[in-house]
């Protein structure tokens, strides 16, 4: 057993790329679902609009990747119009319904044949970045970092732009969260008809929150688009939704940091898990599954895991326990 | 203006007011003319005309079914009527979304209180103040725009938090409050807003016999302060107790109007709740066994 590359590795995905992807997915979500109230289910459409929108717009209309990056940004907004012109209006349910589909709609359109002139189909598209690694400050080849946290050069760059980013939007859920404007979505969460009979417009606050973490949404992938230089549609199934939430729901909703903390734990585990599983199976402790089944049987623990933690810590690791006790009520 | 009549003139604005209803009030701040409201093939709400007298405390009463907490979503903007007209200050009322209705002055309490279990009681009280500059999103990511708006409410809310005993739950979840509790804080962060007309939908309803009558003495306090209050109601001494003019709907339509006193002793009320041959005679043995019955029940 190697040791050493366990929590190396660990660590690493601790503070890794796909922790900096998740946390933005999920800090959108928490604006949704755990100030506001609205069941997004679709969150990982958000990141494929804004992830085709940059990608498209340098690879398919040859404009300058800023401009990309604003188009992207803009997809997430007319994405959110969409979804809840018709929708907000209704019981939460439809949202939810909507969502989940309109994600899937998506999914299909960007990988169908008739359109892959546009979005190369189910190859997707690559090389749209080369813009944002050009930036890289790094030199190429060397490492950077301290202890276990080493990474390599563009790494290093991506790492640096994705927290930068995550911090950003912490700040501004966390300016918004104790402003009288969020106030009025918490109230919206608690109960609409109250917040209507207080004169305040809640389809217009469900709308701007509906709007915010979209963007947030498409933000985070348009960072993994940028950072990996590809897009491809059946990276954006259903699963990365509920692994939003799972991330979401591990470190505690309605929180400002759950999000972010949950991203980074969340893909720690998995991490832990993959490699304890891995050695385990390549040095013959564990007989009964292949080095390829291991990869899916983390997923198993990873759930067991957050099972156990709805059951002992509903509120996830940094909810706030008297919060939960009131549901019980 | 309201707030310029003396106490007793609330009382002395119903006087000598025929007993029927419909009738036109003194000064008049809510008029509804021709509402109609169905359900299927159910008329919940249908009443020709209704005015509510200015700074006066209205009971609108009916049996279980009658219309009236429907009359109230109509009238706030919950619900829409299938046709009719209602005006408030003589401006138009009708097909104002809800959360317009409230800025205007008309705030309502609901049946089932709503508090918002998780937030704490003063940022219930806060919520209610209308017109937050922190409100607006992009004000909002700047605090400076907005603190000193939020220390005034702030103040007002302590304010009434102190006047509503609630003060020493200020800082709680509102989800911990007691029912009754939450009735009065329901009833607080309404008064937030600075209404002109405050509706109250069974206000009482849940509530213990001692918060009754804090509730009951809050009511006053409203009309005092030259607010109007229309409230629901199914206690009869409260609704005698604190009702400047009592309005009375069965099976949607307005029925009778008048003084609690007259009211109740209205023929056509006394039918409408208990049937028209509930006063057959009862023998001594009846009513005693009745009464055993009722402190089986309460023990």
């Amino acid at each position: 057993m190697d040791f050493n590359s366990i929590v190396t590795n660990g660590l690493q995905a601790f503070v890794g790329l796909d922790a900096v992807y998740f946390a933005l997915l999920a800090i959108g979500l928490n604006i949704h679902f755990g100030y506001a109230g609205l069941l997004n289910f679709g969150q990982v459409g958000f990141a494929a609009v804004g992830a085709y929108g940059v990608a498209m717009s340098v690879t398919t209309f040859h404009l300058p990747f800023a401009v990309g990056v604003a188009i992207g940004l803009l997809a997430g907004v007319a994405l959110a119009l969409l979804l809840g012109l018709p929708t907000l209006r209704l019981r939460a349910d439809y949202l939810a319904i909507a969502t989940i589909a309109a994600s899937e709609i998506l999914r299909l359109c960007f990988r169908s044949v008739a359109l892959s002139k546009w979005t190369g189909g189910s190859d997707g598209l690559n090389q749209f970045a080369n813009t944002f690694a050009n930036l890289n400050p790094f030199t190429p080849g060397a490492k950077y970092g301290f202890g276990p946290f080493v990474f390599s050069a563009p790494d290093t760059w991506s790492l640096l732009v994705g927290w930068t980013l995550v911090g950003l939007c912490v700040l501004l859920v966390f300016l918004l969260m104790r402003s009288p404007w969020g106030r009025v979505l918490k109230a919206i969460r608690e109960d609409e008809d109250a917040a209507r009979s207080l004169g305040k417009n809640v389809y217009w606050y469900k709308m701007q929150a509906l709007i915010l973490g979209g963007v947030i949404g498409s933000l985070g992938g348009m960072f993994d688009a940028a950072q990996t230089q590809s897009v491809q549609p059946d990276n954006y199934g259903t699963t990365i939704t509920f692994f939003a939430y799972a991330v979401l729901i591990l470190g505690g909703a309605a929180r400002v940091l759950g999000p972010v903390l949950g991203a980074m734990i969340f893909w720690f585990l998995l991490s832990i898990t993959e490699t304890v599983l891995g050695q385990l199976v390549s040095n013959g402790y564990i007989t009964f599954i292949t080095s390829s089944q291991a990869g899916k049987v983390r997923f198993m623990l990873v759930g067991l895991g957050l099972i156990l933690l709805m059951v002992f810590r509903p509120q996830g690791i940094f909810g706030n326990r008297r919060e939960i006790a009131l549901d019980a009520r | 203006m309201p707030g310029d009549l003396p106490l007793s003139s609330a009382a002395a604005s119903f006087e000598g007011l025929a007993q029927e209803p419909g009738v036109p009030k003194r000064d008049s701040v809510l008029v509804v003319d021709k509402v109609t409201r169905t359900f299927g093939g159910l008329a919940a709400v249908d009443v020709d005309h209704l005015e509510i007298q200015r700074g006066g405390i209205t009971g609108l009463i009916g049996p279980n079914g009658a219309g009236k907490t429907t009359l109230f979503n109509l009238m706030t903007g919950f619900d829409r009527p299938d046709t009719g007209s209602w005006s408030y200050n003589g401006g138009s009322l009708s097909g104002v979304p809800a959360h317009l209705v409230a800025r205007r002055g008309v705030v309502r309490t609901f049946q089932l209180t709503k508090a918002l279990a998780k937030l704490s009681v003063i940022e219930n009280m806060k919520l209610g103040a209308t017109k937050q500059r922190g409100e607006k999103f992009l004000r909002a990511l700047v605090p400076p725009t907005w603190r000193p708006q939020e220390i005034d409410i702030e103040a007002r809310a302590d304010d009434l938090l102190v006047r509503f005993k609630l003060d020493t739950k200020r800082d709680d979840y509102a989800g911990e409050l007691s029912g009754g509790q939450r009735k009065l804080l329901e009833m607080a962060r309404a008064l937030m807003s600075q209404p002109e007309v405050v509706m109250l939908d069974e206000p009482m309803a849940g509530v213990n016999p001692a918060l009754t009558q804090s509730l009951l003495g809050h009511v006053k306090d409203l009309r005092a302060e030259g607010m109007t209050v229309v409230f629901v109601e199914h206690d009869m001494d409260v609704v005698r107790d604190i009702s400047d003019w009592v309005v009375v709907m069965a099976a949607g339509k307005i029925i009778a109007e008048g003084p609690p006193d007259q009211i109740m002793a209205n023929r056509q009320v006394i039918d409408a709740y208990l049937g028209a041959h509930h006063d057959a005679a009862l023998t001594i043995e009846d009513e005693d066994r009745q009464l055993a019955d009722d402190k089986g029940t309460a023990s």
